[in-house]
């Protein structure tokens, strides 16, 4: 039995990206403590997704498969990994910090008896003297956090830790019957209402344009798509313009919205709060357009534009276009 | 309709948090502190859904430092009925033994939700609620956009902001529910209501009251500054800025 389990993710039977991100960091722990890991995923008629997980090194790869998993609900993937955890005997459980992760990780620790570090961005020390870092108040400290209890449960943030590469070698494939009481469930899925888009994920994405309220109206957020667009980039956004509607709340940059870390981020018309620098400081280059010199986007940025937006950006726009044509 | 909802004491998210020289906490001299947006948010949620459900009883908690007594009057001031505060030392505490208070606060009170905050913006956790669900057996829907009783206050449906959007889910009652950021505008609280609140039943228990073990799962061993970004420069042209990206950057 391995002693690092990953939870790895899926949805509609497509693997989330963030679990190759979870499979790197058990694979930094395996190095630490002499170990090896295993993955588990969970789901309804997932053995195709199980058998994408066996390309990345793992000592093996189970899927757990039952009726009440073929959406994801809390109650019915705690208990399907929470109990797979339990007998299989992992040390560690690793998964990602995404919407599923949080809203799962703790209800998986809880059945366990183990603590959670959540959203760590690094594993650092030796094996019997672990320390997780992660970050508090928005990122403006960084916590040195130690897990005091024999099983351990992390969530990673996916920017922070390597994608596993495929190993060109194929782990062990099982499928199980997962361990859900169906009698304990109290809550189901419903639907989903998703703004379909051709672009990239917003936290796979290497290039990011973010708009905010210097656009002043919803329209104008067009160019922002635009810039993005010619960039082959995904689009985020600041939490004003998502709280006045302006754009999905899923385009939400920030520190209780997205977490990104592209290798070029674009703010127009950020001022940069400290709740939205949570969510993109970690990007490799970091670029602002605001025609505030003193906004505080500019303490962040390598390259700061102060100008009238509403010329710059057609004007980078089509100048970056001219450059790819 | 009862509803247990928390109210954290924090520092002020528009704060400039540093830590001290010495790296042993954060520097709070020129820092203010007020409940969590999140469980403002909570607290506001909960008075709409009594309201709703045409009536019922409010029980808000704080866990912390006597100072947190504040936060529990301004829920009592914002509406709510009755209050707790379980005192304890702040840096002794971690999601789990919050969470294990809870639990031992829905034994007490039987409460038909428990209503939360998604995370507190200075841990940044997101795990008491989660982990007090799981305790509970209870079913939970965190993140929440939009919180509609349903089945005669039997149920709740909830949409929740996800990764992909806002996914719809239906719980049976007794359940948790976070709050996200767009779930509502909590209202201030009135001068009368903040008089009201001098007067509601405000009880300051320990968690060794509530027969809560406060042996830490998960504890801080250190701190450190956010890594720093060397600084940049401003350039004046979009010529200048694009030559930037492609020659020194390489990002373009």
């Amino acid at each position: 039995m391995a002693d690092i389990l990953v939870l790895a993710e899926q949805q509609l039977g497509k693997l989330a990206k963030a679990s190759l991100h979870a499979i790197g960091a058990a694979k930094i722990l395996a190095e630490k403590t002499g170990g090896s890991f295993e993955v588990a995923v969970a789901g309804h008629g997932v053995a195709a997704v199980a058998q994408q997980l066996a390309g990345y090194g793992a000592a093996g790869v189970v899927a757990l498969e039952h009726d009440a998993l073929a959406q994801y609900t809390a109650q019915a993937y705690a208990q399907a990994f929470g109990n797979y955890a339990k007998a299989s005997g992992a040390r560690f459980v690793v998964t990602a910090a995404t919407s599923i992760g949080k809203d799962c990780a703790p209800r998986i620790a809880a059945r366990l008896g183990a603590g959670m570090a959540a959203d760590i961005i690094s594993i650092e020390g030796a094996a019997g003297a672990l320390v997780y870092r992660r970050p508090m108040w928005a990122g403006n400290v960084i916590a040195h956090v130690k897990v005091n209890t024999p099983t351990v449960v992390v969530s990673v943030r996916p920017t922070d830790f390597p994608a596993a590469e495929a190993t060109g070698s194929a782990s062990p494939v099982q499928s199980q019957a997962a361990s859900v009481d169906a009698g304990s469930l109290r809550m189901h899925y419903v639907g989903l209402e998703k703004v379909e888009s051709s672009r990239p994920s917003l936290t796979d994405a290497s290039v990011v344009v973010s708009g905010g309220r210097g656009l002043k109206e919803p329209a104008n957020f067009a160019l922002v798509e635009k810039l993005a667009d010619t960039l082959g980039g995904a689009v985020g956004a600041s939490r004003a313009v998502v709280d006045s509607g302006w754009v999905p709340n899923d385009w939400q940059v920030g520190q209780t919205g997205k977490v990104v870390a592209p290798k070029l981020y674009i703010a127009v018309g950020i001022s940069g709060a400290i709740q939205h620098l949570a969510g993109m400081k970690g990007s490799r280059t970091i670029v602002a357009i605001n025609k505030d010199a003193d906004a505080p986007i500019f303490q962040v940025a390598d390259y700061g534009l102060v100008a009238d937006l509403f010329g710059v950006v057609p004007e980078l726009t089509d100048k970056l276009a001219a450059r790819k044509g | 309709m009862k509803i247990l909802v928390t109210a954290k004491r924090v520092t002020d998210p528009y704060s400039k948090i540093v830590l001290k020289p010495d790296r042993s906490g954060i520097q709070t001299d020129n820092v203010e502190f007020k409940m969590n947006p999140f469980c403002e948010i909570a607290v506001e949620e909960a008075l709409r859904l009594v309201d709703a459900a045409g009536g019922g009883e409010i029980v808000v908690v704080a866990v912390g430092d006597e100072e947190a007594t504040k936060e529990v009057r301004t829920a009592l001031a914002m509406g709510a009925d009755r209050g707790y505060l379980i005192e304890a030392d702040e840096s002794k505490l971690d999601s789990d033994i919050v969470a294990r208070i809870l639990v031992a606060l829905v034994a007490k009170e039987s409460p038909d939700l428990v209503l939360l905050g998604k995370q507190a913006i200075d841990g940044d956790n997101n795990q008491v609620a989660q982990l007090t669900a799981e305790y509970l057996g209870w079913p939970q829907a965190t993140f929440a956009y939009k919180v509609e009783l349903t089945d005669g206050g039997k149920g709740a449906k909830v949409q929740r902001e996800v990764d992909g959007g806002v996914e719809t889910v239906q719980v049976s009652l007794p359940a948790v529910v976070t709050t996200d950021l767009r779930l509502n505008e909590p209202r201030y609280a009135s001068l009368p209501g903040i008089m009201k609140a001098k007067k509601k039943p405000l009880e300051t228990l320990s968690p060794a009251d509530l027969g809560v073990d406060t042996a830490l799962k998960v504890e801080t061993v250190g701190f450190e500054p956010p890594p720093s970004r060397a600084a940049g420069v401003k350039v004046k042209t979009v010529d200048e800025l694009i030559e930037k990206l492609a020659t020194e950057a390489k990002a373009i």
